[in-house]
């Protein structure tokens, strides 16, 4: 059996996360869950392991199972590791119509890696993904917060040229997109 | 960002006038373009129960998709003593199709918020939420920001602009789940939980959000709410068609020149819509229109024939009635306004075996009918996609959806049955060319994309 680190929020994200339990009624901290879990997958690499979710837990005083239900549930919590920069292109069919699976299938190449897998150095994962809102400017990818728009294979080059030379973890978010209550 | 569409169209603007302001993103140009004026004319000339009259007068219909009247929807909040009520945004915009709230959200936040202000006070309601979809993470530090300016100006917080009103506003993100677009499992998402629709009734007005009464409503819906005070609601329902009051944004999409949200009167024709250089501009490349999916996934598929004219032979208008003649047999539906347009060398098997792989993703699992057959109706387009399909396949597909269609508790099941019925209503001879001629075969790569199956087995399987 392999030894759990105890595991370590950041002053910054422990500060984030009390703030946002004061956002919703006494006794109702709970509420806070799905973005706790947010900050958490952004600290952590992009997942969430068991001994980060019963971190959570314990921070918002729950039961460990209340939030394993809760990750496992919702398609932008990853179980498992993923690669440094998350790859997410939309697939359902306004994308479709303009060409996704021409995009999905560049990716796969220039990767060499298939859909929901990563590359061996860690750097990339890809994932296809359900619509996010972005039909009349199709077709698009999503890595981190950002949206990559109206795509070219040629821009889809460019951005893993840009992505293959950087070392941070692409995350939706980071500790400056939620106000300060 | 979304494109902004430099020259919109000339028809009558009540949610994107201002669009093209410069700045207008921010509070203090919003502000001198007449900005909150609806809160000051609401908080200090105005009942909470005036405004829910004028929101009545407007005739404002639930902008989601369904369509039900906002002012009605407001009369049925329960107000015991005591007990708090709640006013939650929906703006968890998740139907394929669709994304005009996050246009709205993106260059005219403001517009949400005044909206939020307003429509709360009409409540009584002094906290507020805007569940957004998780995948919008650059929209909530928008959101968050203009929320910040709002509380900086006086218009959010303790005793807003002098009066006793108080009112928070908080922005709280989802992570990924069509199903928390229904609103009870939007609210069950935003207590912490998985989105898993509830029985209804208790209906949210009476027991919403921690068992209070509680009204949940669309961006759009919302972003009406301003306006409506400002100019009356009698005024409001000037705008429009009969029963579909005001303008209406659409998201264009699909196979046209000039996709992007476009602001309609409705009532102005499919036709001009499509068509004309002031909306779509045309199809693409100038081919021919082969059908549109005019509301979102989730409303019946039509035809060109009958997305032009009904079969009645009239002319096809953008309104709830107009969409909706000929019922499910020759109509459809406005839904979310969500209008994808499709090309002559569009097929609509494949198509649709994007929005059955979409459905039964986004299935919560929760009633058997839905769960089961999502995935069923998946694997038989799929087949019939391969070249393997059988004329039985088309039937039991047939089968298959009818018996999802109003068994299960929320409406994801009609969403995800109506999209099949209505292409083997409309286009069943194609289904038969990919039965009879599997030259047709063509490969669909991503039918393995699901949380639980390990891609790499399954490839290695094909």
């Amino acid at each position: 059996m392999s030894e759990l680190k105890e595991v370590r929020f950041s002053a910054e994200s422990e500060v984030l996360i009390q703030n946002l339990m004061k956002r919703y009624p006494e006794g109702r901290q709970k509420s806070a869950l799905i973005p706790a879990l947010h900050i958490a997958q952004a600290e952590f690499d992009g997942w969430l392991s068991a001994p980060v979710m019963d971190k959570i837990a314990e921070l918002l005083s729950i039961k460990p199972i209340e939030v394993y239900e809760v990750a496992s549930f919702y398609s932008m919590f990853n179980l498992k590791p993923v690669g440094k920069c998350l790859i997410e292109i939309c697939r359902t069919s306004s994308c479709w119509l303009r060409g996704a699976n021409d995009v999905v299938a560049h990716v796969e190449k220039r990767l060499g890696i298939k859909d929901g897998e990563t590359t061996a150095d860690g750097k990339f994962t890809l994932k296809t993904v359900e619509c996010l809102g972005s039909c009349g400017t199709a077709p698009m990818l999503q890595i981190g917060e950002q949206f990559h728009e109206n795509l070219t294979l040629e821009k889809v080059d460019e951005l893993i040229n840009k992505y293959q030379a950087e070392t941070k973890h692409s995350a939706y978010l980071d500790g400056t997109t939620f106000r300060k209550n | 960002m979304v494109q902004l569409l430099e020259k919109t169209n000339m028809g009558r603007k009540v949610l994107l006038e201002h669009i093209n302001v410069p700045g207008i993103q921010g509070y203090d140009v919003y502000r001198s373009k007449g900005g909150y004026a609806s809160v000051e004319k609401a908080l200090k000339t105005m009942k909470p129960d005036d405004v829910v009259e004028e929101v009545k007068k407007s005739g404002l219909r639930g902008r989601g998709g369904a369509g039900f009247p906002t002012g009605m929807k407001w009369s049925f909040l329960a107000k015991p003593e005591g007990v708090p009520r709640y006013l939650v945004c929906n703006a968890d915009e998740s139907e394929p199709g669709t994304f005009k709230d996050r246009y709205l959200m993106d260059y005219i936040p403001h517009l949400l918020i005044e909206g939020m202000i307003t429509s709360s006070y009409a409540l009584g309601a002094n906290t507020a939420y805007i569940y957004i979809r998780g995948e919008y993470f650059y929209l909530v530090r928008i959101l968050e920001q203009a929320i910040a300016e709002a509380y900086a100006a006086g218009m959010l917080g303790k005793n807003i602009l002098g009066t006793d009103y108080s009112l928070d506003l908080y922005v709280h993100p989802g992570a990924g789940a069509y199903i928390c677009g229904e609103e009870t499992a939007l609210l069950e998402s935003l207590e912490g939980k998985r989105g898993n629709p509830r029985i209804k009734p208790p209906f949210p007005a009476i027991a919403g959000l921690y068992g209070c009464p509680t009204v949940v409503n669309n961006v759009e819906t919302i972003a009406a709410v301003g306006p409506i005070v400002n100019m009356t609601g009698d005024e409001y329902a000037k705008i429009g068609v009969g029963r579909s009051t005001g303008t209406k944004l659409i998201s264009a999409s699909g196979h046209i020149k000039k996709p992007g949200v476009y602001e309609i009167e409705m009532g102005i024709t499919v036709e001009d819509f499509i068509y004309s250089d002031e909306y779509c501009g045309g199809i693409l490349n100038d081919k021919k229109l082969k059908a549109v999916v005019a509301g979102g996934s989730s409303v019946p598929i039509l035809p060109a024939d009958l997305i032009l004219t009904t079969a009645a032979g009239e002319k096809r208008l953008m309104s709830y009635e107009s969409l909706a003649d000929g019922g499910f047999a020759t109509g459809t539906m406005l839904g979310s306004g969500g209008f994808i347009v499709m090309d002559e060398s569009t097929s609509i098997v494949q198509n649709l075996h994007t929005f059955a792989r979409f459905y039964h993703h986004e299935s919560c699992g929760q009633c058997s009918p839905c769960r089961e057959g999502t995935g069923w109706m998946e694997k038989i387009i799929h087949k019939i996609l391969d070249g393997h399909g059988t004329i039985e396949d088309i039937d039991l597909l047939w089968d298959i959806q009818r018996k999802i269609e109003g068994n299960t508790i929320c409406p994801l099941g009609d969403a995800a049955a109506w999209p099949v019925a209505s292409a083997i209503r409309h286009f069943r001879a194609e289904f038969e060319e990919y039965v009879k001629n599997p030259s047709n075969k063509r490969e669909v790569k991503y039918y393995f994309h699901c949380n639980n199956i390990d891609t790499a087995a399954a490839y290695s399987s094909l």
